[in-house]
């Protein structure tokens, strides 16, 4: 059964390359993703292909399994294994699990690069992480100071106290305080990523600090809702909500007005830079420590002692182009 | 007075609600203004209706754990009806969310009828499979604000006569809930299935009817309670609600509905739960530690479980005294 599949999917890939045998001298990049048919993944796909027409001679393979699971996965990359393709770029459902896999493709000389869902260092050339702490914590004090020039009062409202993810953004964002000048973070409060909770912090908040000018929320669930609780209480132009969160989730209060911005990676640029990076890698290009590798247009990206990189700042969404990206994810 | 504090529950938990209400003012003295008060009956009115439907199932000696899945569940089908066709009346949809509510309350209630499963075991199954369905639904997806009808958004916050809908619609289902547990066969058949079941039987009470009718009664609130939380924080996804289950039967163990069923009263369960939702939209705004906040929370719970459980056995050995006298 299994190998039944693997044939099918060989043949699958085959073929689809035979279509582009006229372009025979292509640089080959496949860009496996979690699963096909997520929105996410469909944009980072998007990317890619502006990489490819930009960079000419490149021809990208956008693949993955139809469920997230590593076993698809690895599948998919036995194919393109078998396929002789130049570089692999995986977000990978299991950071251990597609190791041994991609060893081999790197034994056959391909070049592998994780993007967006890392996996472990020895099944992989490099990673291309979406941000980085400093440059989301940063970005998440910025979007709030840029919508007060003569600063106010700000508070976050967060996931749980002990989540991970949050704390360290707002550790970093905490460090970038003194470079926006008038800006007083007076709370933080935890909102357990629960609708009704985050719901009832933001009210303790409206309540507690009158003079609160932004929630910064850096949840998808907690953005969400405090823009609701702002809004039911009648704060929206007093208060601005802004964060991380997801386009398709803030669409309709950005459009109520009580989120002016807010900011998440986006997809379409990490498509464009994993090919971009892919691309370098086959030009020559050396995945060590320190290095750096060009990433077209977003620039380029410096490599840490692990391997791995941030690709830019969260990508800021607003009235203009919020409603675009909401039907992507 | 100590006394009588204890025998009367209800009178004994306006008490701690006003003490409560003291400390919090001395700390945040706007809480006590009566628009605040109204902003938190209307935070909590939602758990007042779940536990009012609780009440009538503890009260049978069963138990619902799958009340906020099937809220999860109802607001996520209205939800997703309302995003593909907002032309749908919104008061259809409420109609839709308590009979689909009724309806996976009914399925609890026939496997512990006929299939006499105990009842923890049931819905505990069916916590489960209700949060599955929503995501089978779904697809994990969320729908969001933007998806939502304005109408079907406006219906809870519309004001009437200077209280949200949501508030009014808790004091209809108070008003309901209290007239059948206190005027009805059937509320009469609540507090003797859970008082003896042995008993109730002789006097022709249908045991297994009487829980399958007190499950459909719950259920119909989760699910009434499903379109009025998404449309509240409007936004429904898998996890909504997640939990909640814990704090409604909390508000029912402080109001003083007895586990071992039978006792309880439709102003213990309202009571309970304002007890609750004073805590809850207290602590943001006293401005204590998050973890400290849990601490509170657990403390008082058992505090008040304490109360009740030291009135419940005074209560007991009285009972068996005059027996052994007779």
């Amino acid at each position: 059964m299994k190998l039944a599949k693997t044939l099918m999917m060989t043949a699958a890939v085959s073929l689809a390359l035979m279509a582009n045998a006229a372009h025979a001298e292509n640089k080959k990049i496949a860009l496996v993703v979690k699963a096909l048919g997520i929105g996410f993944f469909e944009a980072a796909n998007k990317g890619a292909q502006e990489a490819a027409k930009e960079l000419g001679d490149v021809e990208v393979i956008y693949t993955g399994p139809t469920t997230t699971t590593a076993e698809g996965q690895i599948e998919v990359i036995n194919s393109l294994i078998a396929q002789k393709v130049d570089a692999i770029a995986v977000s990978a459902n299991d950071t251990d699990a597609l190791v041994p896999a991609l060893k081999k493709a790197m034994d056959r000389g391909i070049k592998v690069i994780s993007w967006d869902s890392g996996v472990a260092k020895d099944g992989r050339l490099m990673h291309l992480n979406p941000s980085s702490s400093p440059l989301i914590g940063n970005m998440i004090i910025k979007l709030a100071a840029d919508n007060l020039p003569d600063g106010g009062d700000v508070a976050v409202l967060s996931a749980t106290a002990t989540s991970t993810n949050q704390n360290v953004w707002i550790e970093e964002m905490k460090k970038v305080q003194g470079n926006y000048k008038g800006i007083n973070v007076v709370a933080t409060v935890y909102g357990d990523d629960l609708a009704d909770k985050s719901y009832r912090e933001t009210q303790g908040l409206i309540q507690s600090y009158p003079n609160l000018k932004a929630i910064i929320a850096p949840t998808s669930v907690g953005i969400v809702a405090a823009a609701q609780a702002v809004e039911d209480a009648g704060k929206v132009g007093q208060i601005n909500v802004t964060g991380l969160g997801l386009p398709s989730e803030m669409a309709g209060h950005v459009k109520a007005g009580s989120s002016k911005s807010f900011a998440i990676w986006n997809p379409i640029d990490l498509g464009y830079s994993a090919t971009m990076i892919a691309y370098d890698l086959i030009g020559g290009a050396e995945a060590k420590p320190g290095a750096e590798l060009k990433m077209g247009r977003m620039g380029s990206v410096k490599l840490d002692d692990n391997n791995e990189g941030a690709m830019a700042d969260p990508f800021v969404y607003d009235a203009s182009n919020v409603e675009e990206f909401a039907k992507i994810f | 007075m100590m006394k009588i504090l204890m025998k009367n529950r209800e009178l004994l938990l306006v008490v701690a609600i006003a003490a409560l209400l003291v400390l919090i003012t001395l700390r945040f003295p706007a809480f006590i203004e009566p628009a605040n008060l109204a902003r938190v009956y209307n935070d909590t009115s939602i758990l007042i209706i779940l536990a009012l439907g609780q009440m009538a199932v503890i009260m049978t000696r069963c138990i619902d754990l799958s009340m906020a899945a099937n809220l999860a569940l109802c607001g996520m089908v209205v939800a997703m009806i309302n995003s593909v066709a907002p032309g749908v009346p919104v008061p259809a949809l409420v109609l839709l969310a308590l009979l689909l509510g009724a309806f996976l309350g009914s399925i609890n209630g026939l496997l512990i009828w006929k299939l006499e499963i105990p009842p923890i075991v049931v819905t505990l199954g069916t916590l489960t499979i209700y949060r599955g369905t929503i995501f089978l639904l779904s697809g994990g997806a969320w729908i969001n604000a933007h998806q939502m009808s304005d109408a079907f958004k406006a219906l809870p916050r519309a004001t009437l006569a200077g209280l949200p809908v949501l508030s009014w619609l808790s004091v209809l289902m108070i008003a309901l809930i209290y007239i059948v547990m206190t005027r009805t066969p059937l509320g009469r058949a609540f507090h003797a299935v859970g008082g003896n079941p042995h008993a109730a039987v002789y006097t022709g009470i249908d045991v297994g009817r009487t829980r399958f009718a007190a499950y459909c009664l719950s259920g119909a609130l989760a699910g009434l309670s499903g379109y009025l939380w998404v449309s509240r924080y409007a936004v429904a996804y898998v996890d909504i609600a997640n939990g909640f289950e814990l704090d409604i039967i909390a508000a029912c163990v402080i109001g003083g509905i007895s586990i071992a069923g039978g006792i309880g009263s439709v102003p213990g369960a309202v009571l309970g739960a304002l007890f609750l939702g004073v805590i809850k939209n207290a602590l943001p705004v006293i401005n204590i530690s998050p973890f400290a906040q849990m601490a509170i929370s657990g403390t008082v719970i058992i505090i008040a479980v304490a109360v009740n459980a030291r009135a419940e056995k005074r209560k007991g050995r009285v009972i068996l005294k005059k027996a052994e006298a007779h």
